[in-house]
This record gives structure tokens, sequence and C-alpha cells, in this order.
């Protein structure tokens, strides 16, 4: 006989207001198995929690439902309450007889008799599950960080400087990402480079951070913990440790490609450095511009026969590298929306039609006019410019619904940096709302206007086109009502911001889910920001959402600290309310094999069995068995089947 | 007989999902009518055929199964399974006789807490008319 006690809290009135508490007790007392039954105000208070664990020991009893609040709020409050009097936490069920009963309902006549099946039926629950004991694996202690922009920087050096081995991959042949193409950020002014070059040269120098760059992730298979990652390893053709950067090479080299580091403003050829302060500091020969290479496998050569120390080698080949890590953080960070999706704004069509970014290198020291504002067709200063913001942004009808969130800043920043460098121009901002929040952002924005004379005009522009060689630009003023004509010399778009392109492929392979606009999703929205759905996966920066690089860094630094409390311990436990099978009863037909979503079950000398570490409980399996030969424990076919009756019976 | 005909609802939610946006009506003190009884399972993908027939034959005026919204599974696919396998046990249902009212499926997530006490409000008005089931209960 089952010895079950059943604790039914009042919540002060926000149970016991519609629900007669006292009436659920004793009707439960009645039921067979329960050996107790009692009400109490708060349950979940200290004295409540000691009433719990004085019945478990005085009555001897071997379940407990606690009938209170939402499972999501105290299952772990009572579990571990039942642990303290000696119970197995798994013998331990909570009755929402709150969220989805007191608190829906305004008649305690029918209230109650719903909250005594509930509980009833929690009990029928509690009766049959068993002792269960978490499952344990031990950890590799290793990280792998996906992507080198600021956020994966700065995620792979609070890894690294907590002691623990970090693999940091990135797809181009140098890390800093996007950051290390600005200008200057917002709203210090501090000049992008100079504020990360150290960061980068700190990662490079790092005893426990392994840098692949020109490396992407290919497969990741196994689970937290104990991840495998098998990572493509692009060849360069140059030897990082021969070559000294002389710049040589790219002298002879005949092949000129658009330099994907000045958004192709400029050119760049086969050979090349991204930019000086490029990390790894070294020459990477793209493949995929040197004629040679896979036309007539024979390279021109020229660049091996002036490299005085040898360091071309045109026999590299791809390599693939495996590593062990207990936990991921995917950093993989942005790309603008394709401009060409915009043809009204002319971009394609007008040379002088810019994207925010396009922008940054033309105010950028190191960029194509080495820090003077020249716009790109004729070379001559633009005299009016034209910032339109949410351009992509925003727009559920025709492209995306949300705000890209940096626009606003960068775009005042724009328009106060232009006037910094052409003091007799004028620069006019298109705005739906302006959104800058942020420590400083909003003074900022003012500072913008009121200092630099900054026109904000409200409203969307609809076309822009060219006459008399200027870029006439037709919008609205909402605001005053009017449609507004502007003659401008450049027009500049706040692209949307859109998740980097291969981002939709990489979760796949990690096997970790996208939102509706295809960020990384995160396990919550208030209160898991920074974990993916996956255990043991983290993400960090602009592939989660549209972000600015305080916060970025910010939720690196919480990726990090997430990884670090898997990484900092030797084994890991796991929920152990898994699938198992009843090996007598499977006839190995590998239905389940093909449902898990988790790839946890495969087939053993015909049946099928369960690994316990991928296994999420999910239940899936259980239900495409036609013999119930896989059941997910504690919530079995037979516990649910009693579930019914108790809670349609009587 | 005076007393209106109260319908007795069995509801499968999965936890994620339609668990947490019936907890959140609940935060929201919104109001729907006591008739049904949740069970709740981790997966709508978990719900066997043989919990909606075991419901129906415990008596059981109407079955609703709930889960995460196509696309939104917390295991990913868990309820395209649980849309596959119920379309068919909704055909059979209404194959040998059963009004199609009385199993019913749909996606909650957990921040449509209004969604949720609409649905149960919609079910109860639709089964009200159609009086007990008889059909498949065990002891009518």
């Amino acid at each position: 006989m089952k010895r079950t006690g059943v604790f039914v809290c009042h919540c002060g009135i926000n149970i016991a207001g519609t629900v007669d508490v006292k009436k659920v007790a004793a009707e439960l007392a009645k039921h067979p198995g329960v050996a107790h039954a009692e009400d109490y105000v708060y349950m979940c208070s200290d004295p409540g929690q000691n009433l719990i664990i004085k019945a478990i020991k005085e009555k001897n009893l071997d379940s407990v439902v606690v009938a209170c609040c939402s499972p999501n709020l105290h299952e772990t409050t009572f579990r571990n309450a039942a642990k303290l009097a000696g119970l197995n936490p798994y013998r331990c069920e909570i009755a929402n007889i709150r969220e989805q009963c007191s608190w829906v309902h305004r008649e305690m006549s029918r209230a109650t008799p719903k909250a005594i099946r509930i509980t009833r039926s929690a009990v029928e629950r509690v009766k049959r599950n068993e002792a269960l004991e978490a499952v344990s694996v031990p950890v590799t202690k290793r990280a792998l960080v996906i992507g080198g922009g600021i956020a994966g920087i700065q995620a792979a050096l609070d890894l690294g400087n907590a002691g623990y081995e970090v693999v940091l991959v990135e797809k181009s042949p140098s890390i800093g990402g996007h950051m290390s193409q600005l200008s200057e950020t917002f709203p210090t002014l501090d000049c992008s480079q100079c504020i990360l070059t150290p960061k980068m040269v700190e990662v490079s120098k790092h005893p426990k951070i392994k840098l692949m760059a020109y490396s992407e992730v290919q497969e990741v298979s196994g689970y937290v913990g104990n991840f495998k990652v098998k990572i493509l390893k692009k060849p360069t053709y140059v030897d990082p440790d021969k070559c000294t950067l002389c710049d040589e090479c790219t002298k002879v080299c005949p092949v000129v490609v658009p330099n994907e580091f000045d958004t192709g403003l400029t050119g760049r050829r086969a050979i090349y450095i991204p930019f000086p302060q490029a990390i790894p500091a070294t020459y990477t020969l793209d493949d995929k511009a040197c004629p040679g290479m896979f036309d007539t496998a024979i390279a021109c050569g020229k660049c091996a026969d002036v490299c005085k120390p040898g360091a071309i080698n045109f026999d590299m080949k791809p390599e693939i590298v495996e590593v062990d890590v207990g936990a991921i953080i995917v950093a993989t960070g942005y790309d603008l929306y394709d401009k060409a999706l915009m043809a009204e704004y002319g971009y394609g069509k007008y040379p002088d039609v810019l994207d925010g970014l396009q922008f940054e290198r033309l105010l950028s020291a190191s960029g194509p006019t080495r820090g003077r504002l020249l716009r790109p067709s004729d070379k001559k200063e633009p005299k009016e410019v034209v910032f339109i913001q949410c351009v992509g942004s925003r727009d559920p009808e025709l492209h995306w619904p949300y705000c890209s969130k940096i626009c606003c800043m960068y775009t005042a920043k724009h328009a106060m940096l232009y006037k910094h460098h052409v003091h007799d121009g004028q620069a006019y901002v298109f705005y739906i709302d302006i959104r800058s929040g942020g420590k400083n952002y909003e003074e900022f924005v003012h500072r913008a206007v009121e200092e630099d004379g900054v026109l904000y005009l409200r409203g969307k522009v609809s076309r822009v086109f060219e006459n008399n060689g200027r870029l006439i630009v037709w919008g609205v003023d909402t605001l005053t009502g009017k449609q507004v004509e502007i003659a401008a010399d450049m027009v500049v778009l706040a692209m949307a911001i859109r998740p980097s392109r291969g981002t939709e492929e990489l979760a796949k392979k990690l096997k970790i889910a996208l939102d509706k606009d295809g960020f990384l999703a995160e396990a919550h929205p208030k209160l898991r920001p920074v974990e993916s759905m996956t255990s043991g996966i983290f993400l960090a920066g602009a592939a989660q959402a549209p972000k600015d690089i305080p916060e970025a860094v910010g939720q690196a630094s919480g990726a990090a600290a997430k990884a670090i409390a898997i990484l900092s311990q030797d084994r890991l436990f796991h929920s152990p309310t898994v699938a198992r099978v009843l090996r007598n009863l499977c006839t190995g037909c590998a239905m389940c094999v093909n449902v898990c979503p988790y790839e946890a079950i495969s087939l053993k000398e015909g049946k099928a069995e369960v690994n316990e570490i991928l296994c999420e409980g999910c239940g899936t399996c259980s239900a495409t068995c036609y013999r119930n030969a896989i059941q997910v424990k504690n919530l079995t076919p037979l516990h649910v089947q009693e579930m019914i009756i108790a809670s349609l019976g009587g | 007989m005076s007393q209106e005909f109260e319908p007795k609802i069995m509801a499968f939610i999965c936890k994620w999902c339609t668990s947490a946006g019936a907890d959140l009506a609940g935060v929201s003190r919104m109001e729907y009518p006591p008739n049904v009884i949740p069970i709740q399972v981790m997966c709508s993908g978990s719900i066997s055929p043989l919990y909606v027939f075991s419901a129906l034959s415990q008596g059981a005026d109407g079955v609703l199964v709930s889960g995460c919204h196509p696309g939104d599974c917390h295991y990913m696919k868990g309820n395209y399974f649980a849309r596959r396998r119920l379309a068919l046990v909704k055909k059979l249902l209404e194959y040998i006789g059963l009004e199609p009212e009385r199993f019913q499926m749909s996606w909650v997530s957990a921040t449509e807490g209004v969604k949720f006490t609409q649905i149960i409000k919609d079910l109860v008005k639709e089964l009200k008319p159609l009086g007990p089931q008889t059909k498949l209960r065990r002891n009518p």
C-alpha cells in the first residue's frame, strides 16, 4: 500500500479565495493510498516546508503531492524539501491548482471539484513514480567559440582568463568582425580599431586560446559537456610562421577583386591581408580569386617568386580538425540586409547611394579615401547628405518587422562625423522614431542636432533618383504633413541588420533553433537570454538579435560565465525522466529511432536502446511505439491512464 | 432537466507552450469555464492516440490536445508528429460517428494566455449543445 501525503496550499487567498482548500484536503484524505492530507496558508514558506518534512518523517510517507502554484515556480522547492526528509525528489509532484484553477475561475462551487480532480490526478501519478537518480556524465574542460567578432573575442578572452582552453573559429582570414570596419563608435566617438585591436592582440597571444581563422564548423555531434566538433581549416597557401608581412606579393599579383573589408569600395589582390592589424598577422591567397588555382591548377606563381622567406605553398590542402569541447558559444554576428532589394532607393544604380558600413569605411582613417570624406562617383566632397533610417526594418509588409536597434545611434554618429569632416555641409536624417535608449545615447542624438545642426525629418522616403548629377530624395515630413524634396550629393541607407550569412546552416549543424526572423533563438526571452534551447550551447552578440557593441560584449561575458558554469564541473547531471526500453516488448521496428529529435535512440542487438544523456524526455518515441515498449520514466502510459481516470472519474 | 449540461473536458497540454500559456492566463487573472481538467505532458508529440480513446472511454465529453505552434516545438519537431498522428485519430473518431467538436487540437504559445482562454470558452460552448458523450463511454 502506498503512503502518499497531500499538502494543499492556501497561497493566502490566491487559492483559498476560490477553492475550498479544507474540502480538497478532506476529499483527498479519503483517496486510496493517501495516508495524510492537510492544508496550510503558505506551503512554500519555511514553516510550510517544515510541515511537509515533519509529516513525511512522522507518517512514514513514501510520496508527496503539493497542491499549489505552477510547477514552474516551486517544484524545485518542494522536491528539495522531500529530499531533506529522506525521500527521493522524484517522488514529489505538484498539482497546479492556482494558475490553472483558482486564478481562472470565480465560483468556489465549481473550482473546488476541479482542484480535487487535479490533485487526485497528481496523486495517481506520484504513486507510480520511481525513485530516480540524476544521470551523470564527465565534462570536457574546453570551449568552442564560433565567430571572431567582438562578441566571440570577448567570450574567448573571458573563458581563457578563467583558465579554460578555448578554440576560437573564424570563417574569414582575420578576427575583428564588423567592429574592425567601423571608424568611430557611439556615444564616445572612440576610434573603433583603437579599442578593438588590443583585444585582438590579446587573443593571438593568449596561451589558452587556439585561434583557427579561415575555418568553418563542419559537423557537431555529442551533447552538453561532451561535444565533438569537426572544423574545416581552409588553405591560406601562406605559412604564417614564415610570412614577414613584407607586402611584396600583393605588388605583383595581377588579380583584383572587390575588397570585402572596404565593403567593395576598393579592390584587393588575390593574395592579401584584410587590414594591417589583422590577426592572425599573415597573408591569405584567395583560391577563388587566383586564376591558377582551379582553372589550370597552375598558379602564375608571381607571389611565390617574390616571397623571400618562401612562405607561399601552393600545395596546401583543406584540413579537417577534430576537437572535443564541453560547451559552445555561437557569436556569428550580422550582415546588412541585401541592398539590391531596395530598388526604390537606387542602390546599385547610383554609386553615391551607400549603406551604413560603406559610409563607415569612407569615414575611417584606414578607409579607401584615407579618412577624407569623398563620394565614390567623382571623389568630390558631398555638401548635402541624406541619411535614411529603417531601410528594411520596421517594415512588416515588404521587408522585416523588427527594429534593427543600432541604426538610430549610428546614423546620428554618421551625421555628426560627416559634419566634422565637411564643416559647411548639411546632413538630413529621415526617421520613423528615434530610439536612443542607452547610457548617454539620448544626449548623443541631441548633440548631433544641437551642435552639428543635423536636420531630422520624421517620415519615410519614397524614392531616390538622379537629376542633373544630383540625387533627388522624395520624402514626407509627417510632422508638418508636407512633401519634401532634397537634392543631395550622397544618400546613406541604414540597412536592416540580418543574421550573418550561413547562420541557418550553422544552426542546423548545432541543432539550435532560429526565431521567426532568422536570428538564433534564446531559451527564454527574459530569463535565459544567452542560452540556446540546446543545453551547453550559448549565444552572444548580434547573431541572437540586433545589438550594439556594449550589449554584445555584455552578452558574450554572460555566455562565457554560463559556459564556465559547465566547464568548472567535473561531472554534469541530467534529468533522469528519460525514455526507457522494455526489451521484452521491443520488436526492433525502429519507429522510435526515426522520430527521436535528438538521435538518442539506436538499435542494439535488434532492440532499441536509449542514450540517457542525449534523451530530453519529450516522449515522442513512446507515442510512436505501438507496443508501449518505450516509455518515459515517471510519465508512462500507465501513469497517464491512471491520471485520466482520476481526472474524469467520480 | 433544469440544470444546464456541463461537459467534462480532458486537456492534454504540453509543458513548454500551452501549459505555460495556461499559466499566463492564470497570472493575468483571465476567466474561463472550469469544465477542463488539464494533464501536463512534456510534448504534444508524446500524446498517444490511446490517451484520447482512454479519456473518451472514461467519460470525457470532449478532448483537447494543445502544443507549441508548428515550427516552435521545444523538442524541435514533436508537435509535427502530434499533428499528423492526431489528424488520423480525428478522422477515425469522425468515421465511427463521434461529433468532430469532441476532439480538437490547438497550438498555444507561452505568451498566448488570451488564446488559451478563448479556446476553452469556445470548446465548452460547442460541446454544451451536444450533450453527454456516450458513444465511447465505458459505462454510459
